[in-house]
C-alpha cells in the first residue's frame, strides 16, 4: 500500500487552485459533496464532445459509443463495491432516489399494515423519511435502534427490535457522528429473523473498501457525487433475483420490453428500474470517478482517512479543551472522516460563518438527521469531513479559523 | 467583500449575549406563537399581550435557541414592539422586512430603482437600534435568520386579530 502523496493529490482538483476571500481555499465538507478532479472532469467533457447520442436507441457509431460507455461505467461501479453481476447496479438520481426506488417497488409490493421495519436513530432523512410516508400510507410500524453513550448503535435489545420485522434499512456510517457500523453481523442477524437489509452506504462506499457480498445485505444505496463524480447519478445495488421479483419503480422509456394498448411488459433488470434518457454523461463522471481513487487503492484511502482524522480530533482537544464537545466515537477504528462539534455557547452557523472569512469550508446545521439532532440534544453542530485532498494543513487551516471565532463569540 | 464586521455589529452581539425580555407570559391573556428556521434549526417563542383597550403591546417575551443573528433580532424586536400600538408595530415589520429585502433584490442584480418602495416603507418609521441588522443582508443566507422573529410577530398579530374578531 502507497501512502497517499496529497500535494500531488490537491493539483488534481482545480477548485482548489481557487481563492476565497483572498485566503487558499480549505474544502472540509466532502461528507456533503466532494470535489472533482480534472480526470473526470476531462472523462465528461470527452464525452459530450466526442460520443454524445442517446443511449441504447440508435444503431449509429456514436450511439453505441455512447451506450459502450455508460455500460462500462455500470461495469465499473459494480466491481469498486465487488458486486458478482453488472446487472445488479441500477443507475438512480442519488442515494435518496435508490432508497426510495426500495421503498417504492419492493417495501409496497411486499409490506402490509402491522409489518415492522427497523431504523436507527443516526440515519439520514434519506433513510427514515421514505419509510415514515410508507408508514403513514400502509400502516406499517417503524422501530428505532438508540445510541450508546459513546455515539455507536445500542444493539442490546436488537433481537426484540427484529421479531417480526421485514426490512432493517440502517446507515454503514453517520454523516453526522462518523461512526462506522459493523454490517456483517446486523445483516446475519436480521436475516436470522427474516428481514431484509438496505444499507445506506452514501458516506461509506468512497471512504472505505466495500464489499456487498461480505457485507451480505440486500440494498445498498450510494452516490456519486461524494466519491469525485458527478451529481445527478447515484446507485442501487441488490441481488439478482430480488431486483427481478420487484415491480417496476418509475414508467416510461427505456424499462419497457413492449408496450400496447391494453398494457406493458416490462424491460430486463437494471433498465427496468431506468426509465427515461438517464445521466448518461454523469455516468461517465462517475465511472471515472471510481477510476480515479480505486488508482489510489481504497486502502490508501481509509488510511489516509484514519491518520488525519486522529490528528484532526487530537487537535480539536488540544486546542479547545472543554469548550468544545466533539459529537462521535473516540476510537479510530469505528469512525470515519466526518467530525461534528460544538462550541460551549457558540451557534454552528456563527462558527461557520467566520471560517468562511478564511476560506474554511465546513457544514453547520442538522446535517438531515434531525432526529438525531434531538437525540443529542443540539441544534445544530458544525462538521468537518475529510477526503484525499486533504492534510494536517488544512485541519491547522480549521483550528486556526475556529479559535478566531471563539474569539469573536466570546461570551 | 463584506467582513464579519459588517455582520456581527457589537449592538448585535450584545443582544446576543444578554436577551432582553426573556421569559414566559400566561396564555391567556398572551398569545404564544412559535417560528422555526428549518433550515438551521433557529426558533423562536414569542408571547404577545395585546391590550385591547389601548390596542398596543401590553407585554413581549421571547424564548428559543438559535444562532446569534436569530437571536439578537428577536431580543431587538421585543424591545423595539413593547408598549407600542398595534398600527405602529405593523409599519415597523413592513419597514424591517422592506430593509432586508431591498437589499437582497440588489444582490441579484434588479437595479437600483427599488429604493423609492423602501423610502415609502421607511417613512415616519424610526428604526433605531435594529439598523444594525441591515448588515446581514450582505449575507443571503443569513437574511432568514434576521426575519424569522419578524414572520413569527406578523404571526402573532394575525392570529390575535383573529381572536379578537
Amino acid at each position: 500500500m502507497t501512502a497517499l502523496d496529497v500535494a500531488t493529490v490537491k493539483r488534481d482538483f482545480p477548485i482548489l487552485e481557487r481563492k476565497v476571500n483572498g485566503k487558499r481555499l480549505v474544502y472540509l465538507d466532502s461528507a456533503s459533496s466532494a470535489q472533482k478532479p480534472i480526470a473526470v472532469l476531462d472523462a465528461m467533457d470527452d464525452s459530450y464532445r466526442r460520443h454524445y447520442a442517446n443511449i441504447h436507441r440508435g444503431v449509429y457509431t456514436i450511439a453505441e459509443e455512447a451506450t459502450a460507455a455508460f455500460e462500462a461505467a455500470r461495469r465499473k461501479v459494480a466491481r469498486f463495491v465487488n458486486a458478482p453481476h453488472a446487472e445488479e447496479i441500477v443507475f438512480t438520481r442519488n442515494a435518496t432516489e435508490s432508497i426510495n426506488l426500495v421503498a417504492y417497488s419492493w417495501a409496497r409490493a411486499n409490506l402490509r399494515a402491522g409489518d415492522a421495519i427497523v431504523l436507527s436513530h443516526m440515519e439520514h432523512h434519506a433513510n427514515v423519511v421514505p419509510w415514515q410516508m410508507l408508514a403513514a400510507e400502509r400502516g406499517v410500524e417503524l422501530r428505532w435502534i438508540p445510541l450508546t453513550s459513546d455515539f455507536r448503535l445500542d444493539l442490546s435489545n436488537l433481537d426484540a427490535l427484529l421479531d417480526g420485522a421485514r426490512l432493517l434499512a440502517i446507515s454503514a456510517m453517520s454523516n453526522v457522528l462518523g461512526t462506522l457500523n459493523d454490517i456483517r453481523p446486523l445483516a446475519d442477524a436480521a436475516h436470522t429473523h427474516g428481514a431484509l437489509v438496505l444499507v445506506d452506504a452514501c458516506q461509506y462506499v468512497p471512504h472505505v473498501a466495500t464489499d456487498v457480498q461480505q457485507w451480505d445485505a440486500d440494498f445498498i444505496a450510494f452516490s456519486s457525487h461524494k466519491l469525485c463524480g458527478p451529481t445527478g447519478i447515484g446507485a442501487l445495488w441488490s441481488r439478482l433475483e430480488l431486483l427481478e421479483a420487484m415491480p417496476p419503480f418509475l414508467g416510461g422509456g427505456e424499462m419497457i420490453r413492449d408496450v400496447r394498448l391494453d398494457g406493458f411488459t416490462t424491460n430486463d433488470v437494471p433498465w427496468k428500474f431506468e426509465a427515461g434518457t438517464p445521466a448518461i454523461v454523469e455516468a461517465v463522471g462517475f465511472g471515472a470517478a471510481v477510476d480515479y481513487v480505486t488508482a489510489f487503492g481504497m486502502d490508501a484511502v481509509r488510511a489516509h482517512e484514519v491518520s488525519l482524522t486522529g490528528y484532526a480530533l487530537e487537535a480539536l482537544r488540544d486546542r479547545f479543551g472543554e469548550s468544545l464537545t466533539i459529537y462521535g466515537p473516540t476510537d479510530l477504528d469505528r469512525r470515519g472522516g466526518a467530525v461534528s462539534f460544538l462550541f460551549d455557547g457558540i451557534h454552528a452557523h456563527d462558527v461557520s460563518q467566520v471560517l468562511d472569512e478564511d476560506a474554511v469550508c465546513v457544514r453547520a446545521g442538522h446535517h438531515c438527521a434531525k432526529p438525531l439532532m434531538r437525540q443529542l440534544g443540539v441544534p445544530a453542530t458544525t462538521r468537518a469531513s475529510f477526503y484525499v485532498y486533504n492534510d494536517e494543513a488544512d485541519v491547522d487551516a480549521l483550528i486556526e479559523a475556529l479559535a478566531k471565532a471563539q474569539k469573536f463569540f466570546a461570551v | 467583500m463584506a467582513g464579519i464586521e459588517d455582520l456581527y455589529r457589537e449592538i448585535i452581539l450584545d443582544h446576543y449575549r444578554s436577551p432582553r425580555n426573556r421569559g414566559e407570559l400566561p396564555v391567556p391573556p398572551a398569545h404564544k406563537v412559535e417560528g422555526f428556521n428549518p433550515l438551521c434549526g433557529d426558533e423562536v417563542v414569542l408571547y404577545l399581550d395585546v391590550d385591547p383597550e389601548s390596542d398596543a403591546v401590553r407585554d413581549v417575551k421571547i424564548a428559543g435557541q438559535g444562532c446569534s443573528i436569530s437571536q439578537a433580532s428577536t431580543s431587538m424586536m421585543s424591545a423595539a414592539v413593547k408598549g407600542r400600538p398595534l398600527a405602529e408595530v405593523r409599519k415597523l415589520i413592513r419597514a424591517f422586512k422592506a430593509l432586508m429585502s431591498i437589499h437582497e433584490s440588489k444582490l441579484e442584480g434588479e437595479g437600483e430603482g427599488d429604493g423609492s418602495d423602501l423610502a415609502a416603507e421607511l417613512a415616519g418609521v424610526r428604526l433605531g437600534d435594529l439598523e444594525a441588522l441591515q448588515g446581514v443582508v450582505k449575507f443571503p443566507v443569513r437574511i432568514k435568520c434576521a426575519t424569522l422573529a419578524w414572520n413569527t410577530l406578523q404571526q402573532a398579530l394575525d392570529e390575535t386579530a383573529q381572536a379578537q374578531a
